[in-house]
């Protein structure tokens, strides 16, 4: 059973946030999903570079007022 | 495809350290193979129970140590030997200098290294020096 997981890494700044998603998602299971929230406008740009380099799933990114919201889902 | 980066700490300064930190735990948590080596001014900051802050170089560094959220750097490297595998070297002419022993250092950081060790551990890969 997958699961959905928000991790809250606002105010923190480069690489905090990417560096958060990283820990966890050593921790997930492959199918779980994971929302990043973050303040770091860098964010936005770096986590679609990383999962694309290492190969997992991009779901969506959207800014909703100051924080953005970037939904993977870990594919191995 | 992944890389081989070998990084060399030599400056104490705030954000020479950040640099350098930043570039490992990126760069290691998405697969390249890093190496760190840790010698001058760079070393002390991982000698055990060494609390004083690294100082600021210039605006910058000053304004990241006011900032509340930026990830320290020891906590970088830490994140980059634990989720990359990154291996965090200290020099051991360095050591020498300090008289201190491996035990006397961060339980993080690895063997005593030479440069000769070192360098060739290097060959072929990208060598960036902070």
């Amino acid at each position: 059973m997958s699961e959905s997981k928000i991790i809250d890494a606002c105010n923190t700044f480069c690489p905090g946030p990417l560096m958060e998603l990283i820990t966890y998602m050593k921790q997930a299971n492959v199918g779980d999903t994971l929302e990043l929230l973050s303040t770091d406008n860098g964010t936005a740009s770096d986590v679609p570079e990383w999962i694309n380099k290492v190969g997992h799933e991009m779901i969506s990114s959207e800014k909703v007022g100051e924080v953005w919201h970037i939904k993977v889902r870990k594919t191995k | 495809m992944s890389q081989k980066i070998q990084i060399v700490c030599v400056s104490g300064t705030r954000e020479k350290l950040q640099m350098a930190a930043m570039i490992a735990s990126v760069a290691a948590a998405t697969g390249d193979e890093v190496a760190v080596f840790f010698s001058m001014n760079a070393l002390p900051y991982f000698v055990k129970g060494h609390t004083e802050d690294a100082s600021a170089e210039g605006e910058l560094g000053a304004l990241m140590a006011q900032q509340k959220g930026v990830p320290p750097f020891k906590q970088l490297f830490k994140q980059a030997a634990e989720l990359g595998e990154a291996k965090l070297l200290p020099c051991s002419m360095a050591m020498d200098i300090l008289k201190i022993t491996e035990n006397e250092l961060d339980s993080e950081l690895g063997p005593p290294t030479g440069l000769t060790r070192f360098l060739s551990d290097a060959e072929g890969g990208q060598l960036l020096t902070f």
